[in-house]
């Protein structure tokens, strides 16, 4: 994954939160995906500006010991391929 | 209540009037008057209910809803409350002042019809001239920055031409495209010996629509709206009866699915009289056929009942003449063989006249209809 890339919901997306369970949820024009806590934490964040490596920064700040090196920058990878984040 | 799923999305049919006559429209054969339309402010009140049990979705739709002139104010009530918010149109009236409206009121993504990718054959399947118009509509959207998608219903006059279709979507700047094999009710039951497609013509379809999917992935979404009449497997309908998704037709009828308007004996209630919420947990009409317990064999003792909930309620009333039967598109159903027939049977080369909609109908005998006025275009 470059190291320059700053992730950013794609423009159909959009990050909200669930009125009934308080969950996040990406919600597209015809698709609704329920995000489960870290999933959600982790989008919050994918505001076009932050490349990966600060992204992971921020989370290993919001939870140390947490292993955020190795798992996010794949959940990230895995939801560009999805179409969510580009 | 318990263990009662909550609604997900909302089709807000907010009238049934509509410049274009397509033979396979979804709305229902009697079409309601557009004096007997909700209001913007019934609308908005609609919206807040849904919002209220949970719905994220809602969809404008129709008949065409650049219609009502009050569509920027039914969008902005709508997206208050919450809900992403989605215009179902078949581009015809989508001027540069109402696109500019709806991107004010706060819509956010627009899906778009067309009837084919040949500007002629699309008009004449549309029953009128209308291809210009979807083509400024898409460059509006696209401009505006709004996600645009494109729904195309598949039958036997445009399916071999699916390769095309697709790539006018691409061309048009879509990120979606909705492949939807027709479902024969309402009107496609009428015109269903003019819209199925031959077996051929579906196995010819496959691979076209393989080859793009694998092109496109991750980047432009391919659905396909199962043929069902021809895979032997019923599609759980609607996500199951009662169980995703609320219909509010453009009188204020509340139904578990746009088609079931046709469903004799359901009573279906209305917003105008009950709370959106009532309708959801406690009216007959939703309850129904909600969940698996109501199931007949051979649903009940089959291992896919809580994956197609026996399959669609209008198509097994559409067919048997009984809602409450399995769907006679599953293989495993004691009426598939009326499905066989149909699919099997007749020259599938055999002109067949198409009945476009319009509103000057009445019903004549049994499962006939009359139309007062001659189609214009017959196609076949
Ligand atoms: S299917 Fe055709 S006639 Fe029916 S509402 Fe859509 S555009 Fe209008
Ligand atoms: S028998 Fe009923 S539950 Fe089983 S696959 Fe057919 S429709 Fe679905």
């Amino acid at each position: 994954m470059e190291t320059d890339w700053r992730p950013a919901l794609a423009p159909a997306v959009l990050l909200r939160r669930d009125g009934v369970t308080g969950a996040d949820l990406l919600v597209m024009p015809e698709r609704v995906v329920v995000l489960n806590e870290q999933a959600g934490a982790v989008l919050r964040l994918c505001d076009g500006a932050s490349t990966v490596t600060q992204i992971v920064d921020r989370l290993l700040a919001d939870h140390p010991g947490a292993p955020v090196a190795e798992e996010v920058p794949v959940f990230i990878d895995r939801v560009r391929g999805e179409g969510w984040v580009r | 209540m318990t263990g009662l799923p909550r609604p997900w999305a909302l089709l807000a049919e907010l009238t049934h009037a509509c410049p274009l006559r397509c033979p396979y429209c979804s709305n229902p054969v009697e079409l309601v008057r557009r004096s007997a339309e909700l209001t913007a402010a019934d609308w908005a009140r609609v919206f807040g209910e849904a919002a209220g049990l949970g719905v994220v979705h809602t969809h404008l739709s129709g008949g065409e809803p650049l219609l009502r002139p009050d569509l920027a104010e039914i969008t902005a009530s709508a997206v208050r409350t919450g809900l992403y918010t989605q215009l179902v149109t078949s581009g015809v009236g989508l001027t540069e002042t109402r696109m500019a409206e709806l991107l004010d009121a706060g819509l956010h993504s627009v899906q778009l019809s067309v009837q084919d990718a040949d500007p002629v054959s699309s008009d004449r399947i549309g029953g009128r001239r209308s291809f210009p118009a979807k083509e400024r509509a898409a460059r509006l959207v696209v401009e505006s920055g709004l996600p645009l998608g494109l729904n195309v219903v598949l039958h036997r006059h445009n399916l071999d031409s699916l390769d095309e279709i697709i790539a006018l979507g691409l061309s048009w700047g879509v990120s979606r495209i909705e492949l939807a094999n027709t479902q024969y009710y309402g009107w496609a039951q009428l015109n269903r010996a003019a819209l199925l497609p031959t077996r051929e013509q579906l196995a010819r379809a496959e691979p076209t629509l393989r080859r793009w999917r694998d092109r496109l992935a991750g980047s432009v979404e391919v659905i396909w709206v199962v043929p069902d009449y021809f895979e032997g497997i019923p599609k759980p309908c609607m996500g199951g009866w009662g169980s995703l998704s609320i219909t509010v037709g453009p009188d204020g009828t509340a139904l578990p699915c746009p088609a079931a308007y046709a469903l004799p004996g359901l009573d279906p209630p209305s917003v105008r009289d009950r709370p959106l919420a009532w309708i959801w947990e406690s009216s007959p009409a939703f309850n129904a056929y909600r969940g698996t317990a109501w199931l007949p064999e051979p649903c009940a003792g089959c291992p896919r009942r809580e994956i197609d909930f026996g399959g669609c309620r209008c198509q097994a009333f559409a067919i048997t003449g009984d809602a409450g039967r399995t769907d006679p598109a599953c293989a495993l159903s004691p009426d598939h063989h009326l499905i066989k027939e149909l699919t099997e049977g007749g020259d599938p080369a055999a002109p067949a006249e198409l009945v476009y909609r319009g509103p000057r109908r009445r019903r004549g005998a049994v499962g006939e209809v009359m139309v007062s006025a001659p189609p214009e275009q017959p196609i076949g």
